[in-house]
């Protein structure tokens, strides 16, 4: 760490109380940054912005919302109508959560490609996964507070996962709704935990940015930075790349935000929650969907295992697994650039997610149901068998002898 | 961010000034990007269409004796309605020429004489003053009595005692008929 | 690089025929006789709004609600002040309590929300054959096609059921409605109501005009959206080509 240098009294004072520019001059100026970052790179800082986006926005909507069920609908609407620029900040919140997972998915995706979660940034990705565990429970929860067919009918189906377990599974769902049906207790209790889990996810994106500059990032080559002509500093060369992807990324989001807010949402959810009744098709939201297909995939009951429990298990094991991925891919090279088998599983396994979120949308008839299966064996046999196999028998290219030898030849 | 961009590399002068001017127009954009952006946000918490669609209040005066008063609510606030007597006018407008914190006539707070209407809020920190009961206590001037900090109001609200600094606001209101007036 | 682009491509287009698929849920595929509000300038037409809101208040509202929109809001819709008091007083609602406890009705006021025809779920089952017709206000962002459902629902009905379908007493045949049953019999014929521009009443115009002013119920904020879309737009691709700019001078010399 170079020190902190200024003229300023007052600023060379509270710095050496608290150190808070030496700090953000280590971590967000000097901090040395690979040369060769090519834009899939940006998506970490995008999530960050977007999650700033949705804690502004939320914050503002949760002044006009009320969280009873007898009106938590009507004050939505009442955002909608009444309340000055409501519209846009409820379509804000609404498109921002589909954009939040969008990003992040690509951010995933990127890590994958170019083996970023290998050692050592075992942690930096465990930390990840959490943070996306954390996103998923904040969106499920946000989903339900409109109180719509849709936010009713998904609450109770995902609350009723925990009755597959055996002896304790209807103890908990009981617990989980505060009685014996979803309901105002569980509107209350859902509202009071999607305010407070954004923060808890801000909480780990500190730690996931404290782990990462301790090991520094990644690069697409996925060899490590050696000397000083491999980094360049984070600032000016980081900031205005980030803040131009921002720039990009908000023309996409806005175009969604003004011109089409309900792409991404059902529209049952814009009828009433009804306990009596439950809508033909019902469709968790579309980032969950890849899971909820793997969920419906097991339908046989098989020795002592219910066919319910198998697929809550193997859903919750189709993220669990993604924290033993470190050990499970054996290769000692990073970058799919130099592994020219692993790429071709990459986008077949990119190509299953998406065929898994495709059948996880449609009803549950053949033959996407055979479809779903298939792709749900490949989910895990690519974690289990491919990945620990490849880095056996795969013959990686030659890696380059550092970053910038890689830079200056494709210069030339 | 000014500072060390303009620091990383030396160039011409004149590149780096049309590079100062790139600089400078960019934040200077987004800045003003982002203050226009934090606008609805700020605009969002100021009353909503129908807070404000539901500003007026229809009272019936029929009903109130000479000596009465009675409190409505208007935009969530006590509205006092005084059907005042011959002495209460004739000590509101004996008072005109008293000295006065916030001076105004009686005969300017009221539109008929017998009807006082004012906006039951203390001025000085916003409790809502005593003397609409018979068994209230009415201060020293027979009007209305603030309890929290001890303001004194006369019959025609003005303040005559105590750390209040306005009389209490007459709100906009009309004679509808007779016997009832529309407030907002 | 190219690759991840084709599987983006890809993935789009996957999602986008999923949502396809979704918009054919019930029956025949919708009809699209085309909006004013459609695209990226539409703006809704004010004259065909109003023309809707006089379907809607003559015909739709004896029997359906739209209790999320207050009659002020018909000022968006070309309504005079005047108008729309002797719209909101056409109906009672219950008053508050009068000092001695009463509950007495009042006429509805321009505050007021528009006033649904039945007083509950229950009046309006027991009125209806056990049907609830369901309020409107949302109607045109809760099913699948929006506007474009309404308009085909509306002159969906066939007087004759297709062969070997038989629609159940007390019901009507409608090739839009889920299931094809519908509670409501069939509303438009020629000249139901007397525009008060002229516009000749067919069933294909009152069908239009109902769905656009039934959009505007659901989407009132869609003019001041797409104005300040576009406003935004245009800052937002002016602030980024600056920050693309300084982006190239600021790398330019790193080399």
């Amino acid at each position: 760490m170079s020190g902190f240098q200024t003229n300023n009294k007052v600023i060379s004072w509270l710095d050496e109380r608290l150190p808070i520019f030496s700090m953000m001059q280590h971590s967000a100026i000097e901090y040395p940054t690979p040369r060769n970052l090519n834009y899939w790179w940006n998506f970490g800082s995008l999530a960050a912005f977007v999650l700033v986006v949705m804690l502004l926005t939320g914050i503002f909507l949760v002044m006009n919302y009320s969280s009873h069920t007898s009106l938590a609908f009507d004050s939505v609407e009442r955002i909608m109508r009444d309340v000055n620029y409501g519209w846009l900040i409820r379509y804000l919140h609404m498109n921002g959560a589909s954009m939040f997972f969008i990003l992040v998915y690509i951010h995933m995706f990127r890590n994958l490609y170019y083996g970023s979660y290998k050692a050592p940034r075992e942690v930096l990705w465990w930390i990840g996964i959490v943070i996306y565990l954390a996103m998923m429970a904040t969106g499920f929860l946000g989903y339900v507070l409109p109180w719509g067919q849709m936010s009713f009918w998904g609450a109770t189906v995902i609350t009723n996962l925990f009755s597959a377990f055996p002896v304790v599974g209807e103890s908990i769902v009981t617990l989980l709704w505060g009685g014996f049906s979803v309901d105002n207790p569980t509107l209350n209790r859902f509202f009071s935990l999607h305010y407070l889990l954004p923060f808890v996810i801000v909480g780990l994106v500190v730690v996931h940015v404290w782990a990462l500059h301790t090991v520094r990032s990644n690069n697409p080559l996925g060899v490590e930075m050696k000397g000083e002509a491999d980094s360049i500093p984070f600032h000016p060369y980081y900031t205005i790349k980030d803040l131009f992807g921002i720039g990009v990324f908000l023309m996409f989001f806005m175009a969604f935000v003004f011109w089409a807010p309900n792409f991404f949402g059902e529209p049952d959810n814009y009828i009433p929650a009804n306990p009596m009744v439950t809508p033909p098709h019902i469709v968790p939201e579309w980032y969950y969907l890849p899971f909820y297909a793997i969920l419906r995939s097991f339908t046989i009951d098989l020795w002592i295992i219910p066919a319910k429990l198998q697929g809550v298990v193997a859903m919750f094991a189709a993220i669990l697994i993604l924290f033993f991925l470190p050990w499970l891919d054996t290769s000692k090279v990073r970058s799919a650039k130099f592994r020219p088998l692993y790429r071709q599983f990459f986008w077949l396994f990119l190509v299953d997610c998406l065929v898994l979120g495709y059948v996880g949308g449609k009803p549950a008839e053949e033959p996407l149901v055979t479809i779903g299966q298939v792709c749900t064996a490949y989910y895990f046999a690519h974690f289990l068998i491919i990945m620990p196999l490849l880095g056996k028998i795969e013959k990686p290219k030659a890696l380059p002898a550092s970053i910038a030898a890689a830079v200056l030849k494709e210069k030339a | 961010m000014a500072d060390s961009a303009t620091h990383a590399q030396p160039s011409s002068t004149d590149g780096q000034s049309r590079r100062d001017f790139l600089l400078y127009t960019t934040i200077a954009v987004g800045a003003a990007g982002t203050a226009a952006a934090l606008w609805p946000f700020v605009h969002s918490m100021n009353p909503a269409a129908d807070t404000l669609a539901m500003s007026t209040t229809d009272v019936d005066l029929a009903a109130i004796q000479p000596g009465q008063a009675i409190t409505v609510v208007w935009q969530g606030k006590p509205v006092f309605v005084r059907y005042r007597t011959a002495e209460d006018i004739a000590a509101a407008a004996k008072d005109d020429g008293a000295e006065l914190r916030d001076k105004a006539a009686d005969a300017a707070r009221v539109q008929k004489p017998e009807w006082l209407v004012v906006v039951g809020v203390c001025t000085h920190l916003g409790c809502v003053p005593l003397g609409q009961k018979a068994a209230d206590p009415k201060g020293d001037f027979g009007g209305w009595f603030c309890p929290c900090h001890g303001s004194h109001y006369d019959t025609s609200g003005r303040i005559r005692k105590g750390p209040a600094p306005l009389n209490l606001p007459v709100p906009k209101y009309a004679f509808t008929s007779d016997t009832t007036i529309r407030i907002g | 690089m190219r690759k991840l682009i084709l599987s983006a491509l890809t993935a789009t287009a996957l999602f986008a025929s999923s949502g396809a698929a979704l918009a054919s849920g019930g029956g025949e595929p919708l009809m699209k006789p085309g909006f004013s509000w459609e695209g990226f300038f539409g703006r809704y037409d004010q004259t065909q709004l109003k023309r809707g809101f006089e379907v809607f208040n003559q015909v739709c509202s004896n029997c359906h609600g739209l209790r999320l929109v207050a009659y002020r809001n018909l000022a968006d819709v070309g309504l005079t002040a005047d108008q729309i008091k002797e719209v909101a007083a056409a109906r009672e609602i219950a008053d508050a309590p009068n000092d001695e406890g009463i509950v007495s009705m009042r006429s509805g006021r321009a505050s007021d929300k528009y006033i649904s025809p039945f007083p509950n779920d229950k009046a309006a089952a027991s009125a209806n054959g056990g049907a609830i017709p369901p309020d409107l206000s949302l109607m045109a962002k809760a099913r699948v096609g929006g506007p474009n459902y309404i308009y085909s629902l509306m002159l969906g009905f066939k007087e004759e059921a297709p062969h070997g379908v038989t629609v159940p007493e007390g019901k009507y045949y409608n090739s839009y409605f889920p299931g094809n049953a519908i509670g409501m019999p069939p509303q438009l014929m020629e000249d139901l109501i007397t525009y008060s521009d002229g516009t000749k009443a067919s069933p294909e115009q009152l069908a239009r005009d109902i769905s656009a002013f039934l959009n505007w119920a659901a989407e009132p904020e869609l003019n001041e959206r797409k104005s300040l879309g576009l406003k935004v737009m245009i800052f937002l691709a002016v602030f980024t080509t600056l920050l693309y700019a300084l982006k190239r001078q600021i790398w330019k010399n790193l080399h």
